[in-house]
């Protein structure tokens, strides 16, 4: 058994929040660990907040909701509002500057990351955010490898999109490698 | 096709329930959408017709109903799957299904009601429409699980109960449990045990289409097999033929009930968590047994000895487990997405030996384990 | 003639519980004939039937019968079907059971063209349960829940099958037993959804209160009001106030969703699973 490590992703409808989930929750099953994946649903997912919650570890009936994120992915300024503050001490934040401020938190380890614009300026698909930010987020935290992340996204998205999905989580990585280094 | 070893897959609740489906032997499902029990149906849309069996969206739950009785009555393993608005609507088609003995399974996955509720959030609050919802005396046989994998096998358990017993079984999901992904290795579909419904021998003379064999289940004959005869949601003789004499409708209602009482041994279904030194027992089913284990753990390292009952059968109800239980611990809580519907018949098993208590809460979402936790935290100060 | 009460009746089934006078009795004596005419194995047959007292026919006869819930009949008959193809399935319903509590079932039965045969036994009044008004009543007609006189329109039950999609569509009376039978085979030869409307009479429940009462006035009536459909097309205006049509009354051609079914199963399961991956 594992400890138990919670990962909260979190934006606006149509950001791709929950395949996103879906994606990491399947990279981690990859590597013989067990997850537990959730999101909100109904009304929510289309427009409005959007959420999605993925359980590393932890044994296998326990509680299957985050109870403070180790980790929040935030892709909107609303998002990040409210769920920044449940972060656990010392937990890491990803934020997506192209829609969130920097925020004042301080006992959590910020990064702000230009994810929404990259997918824009360097792919002209905004639609490839989500992608950007899964890059970014198994980079920073290291929680999933890169070929377990790789092999998540091949079985998960369309043959049609792959490549561009591919080169998105790419991206994500460099941001990350970059703004590490900084 | 034997595969050596069985890959870790995610997989939602609802996807597991219908892969399970199919794995059981599965052949025909009708249904009508609703939400959240829709993946399951698609599911099926796209499964059954590549095997040559049958999916068919009904007019409504109604027809749901009874089209699944209609195929099982020729032989087919039936299935629909719904949730509360939906699951009322078929109450009278599955009394139909216990009268004529019909095998068939119904999957409800709670949300929250009264009527249309909150179609997206979870609930448990069809626990008793579960037991008591068609009119009439009758057995249930109710399962439900807490997690993917066990969906998945709770499933096949049911398709093979209601072949057994030749009478409808229900599982009950909640939502949570329909929509969390996790992890699940798939059995190998040689290592999965069905079981099929008993059938006349060839050309039996003697064959009646509901004289019970020795264990009180009438062998039952498909609908063009040969054995030509009248079902009926009426009282009917051992023919099948209508009746309005008291002696056989005691003998059939009588025998209806013992056919599943007198095996309740073979379904009762439940596991304990840290039972065994528990001076406070909480009893929780579905997803919030995966909270209330997380609350024990907690109040454990609070030095309380607390332990978790989670009934698995919901009916009939492992009502020994709590009359042995109530001997044994300070007091039960019993946590549930309801005003207390299991909570009353906890109470019943415990028979005033120990203290009940209800955790009950309807808004919507799931218990949390600290609301748990402090609740046994005051029972146990307080106790 | 074959004795099709000794033939097809199951030992013990008589007496039956319809009233002195009433027409079941009669239709079903032309549905019997029919099948014993189509030379249908038995086996082969199922023949399912709703609540009331035309449904209760189907406990008598000597076929695969499924008495099910009120209303509910059709959507039974969907299941046995699709289930099992090669069985003739035939409906038998009553006109409160079809029309009021199974209307949907009706309509959707019909949109679907499945290939079921559907007599519905109108009488004009829910019998069984002591002569209450049904959509097929008549406006007007004074029964135990309409004391004053119905006040709801009739609905014209053979119209909505023909709209909803229903591809054999006719109407006959208990007093034209002949052409009730010839009417069941013709439906049985199409391959669809066949449906036969058959005005019968409840002497109980309907003739004591509206009149006539005895049921040789009530056939009586049924051979005057009836016209065959071609005959019936051409007649006045004037001349038709207060008759009716008998016979084949709507026909179209469509396939059946048995055999869509099959076919799509049969293309899908050579081309195995389309669609994507399961990315929600």
């Amino acid at each position: 058994m594992t400890e138990r490590v919670e990962i909260c992703l979190s934006g606006s409808g149509g950001q791709g929040i929950i395949l996103a989930g879906i994606i990491l929750a399947d990279a981690v099953i990859r590597e013989g660990k067990s997850v537990v994946q959730s999101q909100s649903y109904g009304p929510e997912a289309r427009g409005g907040a959007s959420r999605a919650e993925v359980i590393i570890g932890g044994d296998e009936l326990d509680y299957p909701k985050i109870n403070s994120p180790d980790i929040l992915l935030a892709m909107s300024q609303e998002a990040s509002d409210k769920y920044l503050k449940r972060l656990r001490q010392g937990g890491m934040g990803i934020l997506d500057s192209t829609y969130v401020g920097l925020p004042s938190e301080s006992g959590v380890k910020v990064f702000h990351l230009p994810i929404s614009s990259m997918a824009i300026t360097r792919l002209g698909r905004e639609m490839m955010a989500n992608m950007v930010a899964l890059g970014a987020l198994v980079r920073i935290t290291g929680i999933v490898g890169r070929e377990s992340i790789e092999e998540a996204v091949r079985a998960r998205v369309p043959l049609g999109s792959l490549d561009m999905n591919l080169s998105a989580l790419d991206m994500g990585r460099e941001l990350a490698i970059k703004f590490s280094s900084q | 096709m034997a595969s050596v070893m069985q890959m870790a897959r995610l997989m939602q609740g609802n996807e597991a329930v219908a892969e399970a489906a199919i794995a059981a032997g599965v052949n025909f499902y009708a249904g009508y959408p609703i939400t959240p029990s829709t993946e399951i149906a698609e599911f099926m849309a796209r499964k059954l017709p590549l095997t040559g069996g049958v999916f068919i969206q009904m007019e409504d739950e109604i027809s749901s109903m009874a089209a699944i009785i209609g195929a099982s009555l020729t032989g087919a393993k039936a299935i629909t799957a719904t949730s509360g608005p939906g699951f009322s609507l078929m109450q009278e088609n599955i009394g139909y299904a216990v009268m004529a003995e019909v095998p068939c399974v119904i999957i409800n996955v709670m949300r929250l009601g009264p009527s249309t509720g909150m179609p997206t959030a979870p609930g448990q609050g069809d626990v008793m429409q579960a037991r008591w919802g068609t009119h009439g005396d009758h057995p249930v046989i109710a399962l439900c699980p807490s997690s993917v994998t066990e969906s998945y096998e709770l499933t096949v358990r049911a398709v093979n109960l209601a072949e057994r017993f030749r009478t409808p079984v229900i599982l009950l999901l909640d939502e949570v449990v329909a929509h969390l992904r996790e992890r699940i290795i798939l059995p190998a579909q040689e290592d999965i045990k069905l079981i099929n419904r008993v059938k006349p021998a060839g050309n039996d003379s003697s064959y009646l289409p509901y004289r019970p064999i020795d264990n009180g289940i009438p062998p039952m004959s498909d609908i063009g097999g040969g054995y030509r005869h009248n079902v009926t949601g009426l009282v009917h003789d051992e023919r099948g033929i209508p009746s309005n004499d008291p002696g056989v409708a005691g003998a059939l209602i009588s025998r209806l009930m013992t056919k599943v009482a007198d095996y309740t041994g073979e379904i009762y279904m439940s596991d304990g968590y840290l039972l065994e030194d528990a001076e406070i027992a909480v009893v929780a089913y579905g997803a919030v047994a995966r909270s209330a284990r997380r609350a024990v753990k907690e109040a454990r390292q609070d030095q309380i000895a607390a332990g978790l009952w989670r009934p698995v059968s919901l009916w009939p109800f492992p009502g020994k487990e709590i009359e042995e239980l109530s001997r044994r611990v300070r007091c039960i809580i019993v946590a549930e997405m309801n005003s207390g519907q299991m909570a009353g018949e906890v109470e019943r098993h415990a028979g005033g030996r120990c203290p009940v208590v209800s955790l009950a809460k309807v808004n919507g979402e799931l218990i949390a384990p600290g609301e748990i936790h402090r609740r046994i935290r005051e029972v146990y100060t307080g106790a | 003639m074959p004795d099709v009460i000794k033939e097809y009746f199951r030992p013990g089934s008589l007496p039956h519980m319809w009233c002195p006078g009433c027409g079941t009795g009669i239709v079903l004596q032309s549905f019997l004939r029919a099948i014993h005419h189509l030379g249908y194995r038995r086996d082969d047959v199922a023949v399912v039937g709703g609540i009331g007292c035309s449904a209760r026919a189907v406990s008598y006869i000597d076929f695969n019968t499924v008495h099910t819930t009120h209303g509910r009949a059709l959507a039974f008959a969907t299941g046995i079907k699709l289930a099992k193809p090669d069985l003739q399935v035939f409906v038998i319903m009553g006109d409160g059971d079809a029309a009021a509590i199974g209307g949907n079932h009706l309509i959707h039965s019909a949109r679907r063209n499945i290939d079921l045969n559907v007599l519905v036994i109108n009488n004009s009044v829910y019998g069984m349960t002591g002569g209450q008004c049904s959509p097929l009543t008549p406006t007007g007609s004074r029964t135990a829940t309409s004391p004053y006189g119905s006040l709801e329109r009739q609905l014209n039950i053979v119209n909505l099958v023909a709209a909803a999609g229903g591809t054999f569509v006719a109407r006959s009376t208990a007093y034209h037993a002949k052409l009730t039978g010839e009417l069941i085979e013709q439906g049985v030869a199409n391959k669809g959804f066949s449906f036969i409307e058959v005005i019968s009479q409840c002497p109980t429940g309907f003739g004591r209160k509206n009149g006539p009462s005895d049921p040789a006035a009530m056939l009586q009536w049924q051979k005057d009001k009836a016209v065959m459909a071609e005959k019936y097309g051409k007649l006045p205006e004037e001349e038709a106030k207060g008759k009716f049509p008998i016979g084949v009354l709507f026909r179209d051609e469509a396939p059946d969703y048995t055999d869509i079914y099959l076919g799509m199963s049969s293309r899908a399961g050579r081309g195995k699973e389309s669609g994507g991956k399961d990315n929600d």
